[in-house]
């Protein structure tokens, strides 16, 4: 299954801009693991993640195509 | 009824179809409170002043230093070391002397947030730091004000408009929407570290002041219920939907008694005593036999840890546990690197608040390096 992901700030750092393929992934909740086992400095940054540019507030479901967004906050001004 | 010189003054937007006379005396009443005159507060308050906002505050407690100059273009190199409420003031008199400025040369704390805000029809954000912007959003959740958000870093900045209800939607959406709680201290950068484009700030600062414009005269769509990413490497600008969430509300203080109680430096984790303990002095203290050692990692974690006792509590049971435990007055929690350890630390503080907790600096990781070192 490929899905999009778009990541800004610091977690663009991290894992790029890039499209992903990922199998038998299901959810958000199981792509946030996914993700922190690839590239374990996610699991110390909090980031929101917006799907087909709606930002969820719970697990949800992923699906073929969609395009996700990885979050951080900014603090500076 | 507008003066000649106030016809003249405001000619240019008076004459836009949409705007006219009856949109700048919407302006000449609004009051609009600015919360920091820095990279993003200045950019809006001139702007804002130059288009007859009526009633202006500007919130600081700092002064002008060199390293603000590539992007407060508000203040001159003669500025340094001067506050830059009063200085900025002074430019804005300069700029439009028809309008009321109002200094308030101070920190925006609990204590006197509400009043402040109170007073004022809507708020600009222009903070540098979670604890800040975290009391903002709360303090105009409680008081009903809309308050319109903006945050740089780098080459990237995000706007928002929150907690204004659009054409009677019911619906109003806040910053804890989108980020429920403040992040762990240390894990994302600020400015100071990663820097940021001057013309960010400048970009993202007028947005914010042209929300404003949109939300007093009532022209336009503002960005509620969404946040605007802006990237000006790439010109590429995402719109993100927010939803209203019960679990966010129930993070926020409920009314003015707790939000008088909530420690809003606590939970984005500023600490006025250091919390962190070096490989050197941890080596000491074990040396010394007095301590409890906890390892906050996950139980599958590398490396193994049996040089000195350690009792083993992943982070999501560290609440649940900690207080059963027999433990020494000096508690020493260590993760990977030092970052989960530090929010450890406040876990811990707020269960046990006599204990004295600190975080190995760096982690197991950094200590490992150091004891190579010593061995070598």
């Amino acid at each position: 299954m490929e899905i999009k992901i778009i990541a800004f700030g610091q977690i663009a750092d991290i894992i790029g801009n890039s499209i992903m393929s990922i199998n038998e992934i299901k959810d958000t909740e199981e792509l946030r693991k996914k993700l922190s086992n690839a590239f374990p400095q996610l699991n110390e940054i909090s980031y929101g993640i917006a799907i087909n540019k709606k930002n969820i507030n719970k697990n949800t479901e992923i699906n073929m195509g969609d395009i996700v967004a990885l979050l951080p906050p900014f603090s500076g001004g | 009824m507008l003066s000649t010189e106030n016809h003249l003054r405001y000619q240019r937007q008076i004459q836009l179809k949409e705007f006219g006379v009856a949109a700048q005396i919407k302006l000449f009443d609004a009051k609009v409170l600015i919360i920091g005159a820095g990279g993003l507060g200045c950019p809006a308050l001139q702007y804002l002043a130059a288009a007859g906002i009526g009633t202006i505050g500007i919130v600081d407690f700092d002064v002008v230093d060199i390293s603000n100059l590539q992007r407060q273009i508000l203040y001159t190199t003669d500025d340094i070391g001067k506050s830059k409420v009063k200085t900025a003031a002074e430019r804005i008199k300069q700029l439009n002397p028809d309008i009321q400025i109002n200094i308030l040369n101070l920190k925006l704390q609990n204590k006197n947030a509400l009043e402040i805000i109170s007073a004022y029809d809507l708020v600009i954000d222009g903070s540098d730091n979670f604890s800040t912007r975290y009391l903002i959003n709360d303090a105009c959740v409680l008081l009903n004000k809309p308050f319109i958000y903006g945050a740089v870093l780098r080459f990237e900045g995000q706007v928002g408009v929150f907690n204004f209800e659009e054409n009677n939607s019911n619906i109003k959406t806040n910053y804890r929407d989108l980020f429920p709680e403040p992040p762990v201290e240390n894990t994302i950068l600020s400015c100071n570290e990663a820097g940021v484009l001057g013309v960010v700030p400048a970009l993202i600062g007028t947005m914010q002041a042209t929300e404003a414009i949109k939300i007093i005269t009532g022209i336009g769509k503002p960005i509620c219920n969404k946040i605007i990413s802006y990237n000006v490497l790439n010109n590429e600008m995402h719109e993100f939907e927010i939803f209203s969430d019960e679990k966010s509300k129930s993070k926020m203080p409920k009314n003015e008694k707790e939000f008088l109680a909530f420690n809003y430096d606590w939970i984005c984790g500023v600490s006025h005593v250091s919390n962190e303990i070096s490989a050197e002095n941890f080596d000491l203290l074990i040396a010394g036999n007095k301590i409890t050692v906890i390892d906050v990692r996950e139980l599958s974690e590398l490396p193994i840890v049996s040089e000195f006792p350690n009792i083993k509590i992943p982070m999501n049971e560290l609440e649940e546990k900690i207080s059963a435990l027999k433990i020494a007055d000096t508690i020493v929690v260590f993760c990977q690197t030092g970052i989960r350890s530090l929010n450890a630390v406040k876990i811990i503080n707020k269960i046990i608040p006599n204990a004295s907790v600190s975080s190995l600096h760096g982690g197991i990781i950094e200590w490992k390096k150091h004891q190579n070192k010593i061995h070598i």
